[in-house]
């Protein structure tokens, strides 16, 4: 551009109010409106509607009798919730932490000048593009012990060896570790990868002079640069984890029994096919107390950090 | 760019060599699920019993995934997936490029046309990205029924637009904030308005944008399960509802050269747009995740 201008001639120019003016004021706030009445009715009011639901003791159809917190005293007296809620915790746990490992470690051995790079990476990240109800299916058939996995290890001789943890209600919370973590640990690995590469190589190479070990300037000197990354990851992947519907339904349908129950599927169990919309509506509200207490630290240092620099 | 000599020893090509082999393993991990899920969707129904993941069909066939699309059982009907499939493009197709448009011009108001407040618009929308949609399920199908629209094509459509826009808004607004302010604020003082500057100035470099959130809704949008299962009807059902009611339908013998098929089926268009734009989508999933 040949003619550079200075912030305050750009300032100047809105004196002259014309209605035209006026309204080139107003069309971005007309343009945004539709949005903000959108996300203020169905994300803020659906909300308050759930909670308000949820007061209630709604059944098959929403109704308006107030019964104050009873729906979330039932459903901390309900065994079913209980096992989804600890399902939550361990599946949770062990995918985050399984997927954060696996994933760092892939990004890790991928940036060392590989060859193949590029087709590895598209190898690894490719079933995040699948639909959890395609993985759930997929594994289904894995997993299945009388022509899946089991099957086949035994055909190849193992007669004794045992793999039934989809139909093993001590077990079968693993078997959605193992699918989701197939699904997402690619990703992880694509996070940390963008986040190596995002490191001043000087300071790798200062470490290496000074005779650190790769292993070592690891440890010390690169991980501790990624602890952004690691905070996202870890984020990104407890949201996916409490949001888990799809993947249950198709894996294990929340059993045998309901041993494989999570709060996303108790919740749609009882409010669309059981006719406990009350109850139903309290264990919404609990799942979204969950993500709020992921999400608020995430964004306070979000903002904060944004502040500082 | 590597200026250090690296020295070979047997010791280094060992490490190198184990390296390697790591990688490998882990891309079958990765791999062999879709390439048993491949040849089991090939195979005759008796080649599956007798044999194991692994074996290779002997008689391939493409009869299951014929099946699959135009006769398999999915509940009360037998008709495949086929017309679930296009369901779903039916209803993605004006979902993404509603929620697209929205989302651009979106970020373009909230970046290029601030006013007071509009970051606290922008948080207040982007909240709409994290909230667990079980808490807006129940609301939603009463809001959907006053509107007519319960069980419909369009209902879903609107589902997805808005939800969808919280995400396309959050892509826009990070890439015009990058885009230099000078150009529009020369355009301002020749007199260009609030849609001629969109259109001449922002709509021209947005290609790379515009790709990243045509791919993350189309896959968001293709994937979908939840809004699926509990807002449509037996002839509106995305492909994923019908997926999972064929495998959980239980007509005598369970064939799962069939149900791989319709996975198969399921899962092509998604798969299709990976390999074709993976960087693209690869943009989207780390988007707003890594700050720089």
């Amino acid at each position: 551009m040949s003619t550079s201008l200075s912030p305050a001639r750009a300032a100047r120019a809105p004196a002259k109010r014309s209605a035209l003016g006026t309204l080139s004021d107003w069309l971005p706030r007309l343009v945004l409106a539709p949005s903000i009445a959108v996300s203020l009715f169905f994300v803020y009011g659906f909300m308050i509607w759930t909670f308000v639901l949820s007061l209630t003791n709604s059944r098959m159809l929403p109704s308006y009798d107030f019964v104050g917190f009873a729906q979330y005293a039932q459903l901390m007296a309900n065994d079913r919730w209980w096992v989804a809620a600890s399902n939550l915790v361990v599946f949770g746990g062990l995918f985050v932490g399984i997927c954060l490992v696996l994933g760092a470690g892939l990004a890790i051995l991928l940036d060392q000048r590989i060859r193949q790079e590029g087709s590895l990476r598209t190898i690894y990240l490719y079933p995040m593009a699948l639909s959890f109800i395609v993985t759930g299916v997929v594994w289904k058939w894995l997993l299945n012990p009388s022509l899946g996995l089991q099957a086949m290890v035994r055909g190849w001789g193992f007669e004794s060896f045992t793999f039934d943890w989809l139909v093993n209600p001590d077990m079968a919370v693993y078997t959605l570790v193992i699918a989701a973590v197939w699904q997402a640990s690619g990703f992880v690995m694509a996070l940390f990868l963008a986040g190596l590469r995002g490191i001043d190589d000087s300071i790798i190479k200062a470490a290496q002079l000074d005779g650190a070990s790769l292993p070592r300037i690891y440890a010390r000197v690169v991980m501790p640069c990624l602890r952004p990354v690691v905070f996202s990851a870890v984020m990104i992947l407890s949201h996916i984890a409490i949001k888990s519907f799809d993947l249950v339904v198709a894996l294990t349908g929340g059993g045998p029994g309901y041993a494989s129950d999570l709060p996303a599927t108790f919740m749609y169990t009882h409010a669309f096919t059981r006719a406990q919309i009350g109850l139903g509506s309290a264990s919404a509200m609990l799942m979204l107390g969950g993500v709020l207490a992921i999400l608020i630290p995430y964004l306070y240092s979000e903002l904060r950090s944004r502040r500082h620099g | 760019m590597d200026n250090v000599i690296r020295r070979r020893t047997p010791g280094a090509r060992l490490a190198r060599a184990a390296l390697y082999a790591v990688l490998i393993v882990a891309a079958l991990f990765y791999l062999l699920p879709l390439v048993i899920m491949l040849l089991t969707s090939i195979k005759p129904l008796d080649e599956i019993g007798a044999g194991t993941l692994l074996a290779l069909p002997q008689h391939p066939t493409l009869a299951p995934w014929i099946t699959a699309w135009g006769e398999a059982c999915t509940g009360m009907r037998c008709e495949g997936v086929g017309g679930y499939f296009w369901n779903s493009f039916a209803i993605v197709i004006p979902a993404v490029a509603i929620s697209t448009v929205v989302g651009a011009l979106n970020g373009y108001a909230l970046t290029k046309w601030r006013f007071r407040g509009s970051e606290l618009v922008f948080a207040l929308m982007l909240f709409g990205c994290f909230i667990p949609f079980q808490v807006v399920l129940l609301p939603m199908a009463q809001t959907l029924g006053w509107l007519g629209l319960s069980s419909s094509r369009a209902g879903l459509v609107l589902v997805h637009v808005v939800f969808g826009i919280a995400f396309t808004t959050l892509f826009f607004r990070n890439f015009y904030v990058a885009v230099p302010s000078e150009l529009v604020s020369a355009a301002k003082l020749d007199g260009a308005g609030f849609f001629r500057i969109f259109w001449r100035i922002l709509l021209p470099v947005s290609a790379p944008i515009i790709v990243v959130s045509v791919i993350w809704q189309f896959t968001q949008i293709w994937n979908d399960f939840l809004f699926g299962v509990a807002f449509s009807a037996h002839d509106t059902q995305p492909v994923t509802v019908a997926l999972n009611n064929l495998v959980n339908t239980s007509t005598g013998v369970k064939e799962y050269n069939v149900n791989m098929a319709a996975a198969m089926i399921a899962a092509l268009p998604t798969l299709v747009v990976y390999v074709l734009a993976g960087k693209y989508f690869v943009r989207g999933l780390t988007a707003g995740s890594v700050k720089g």
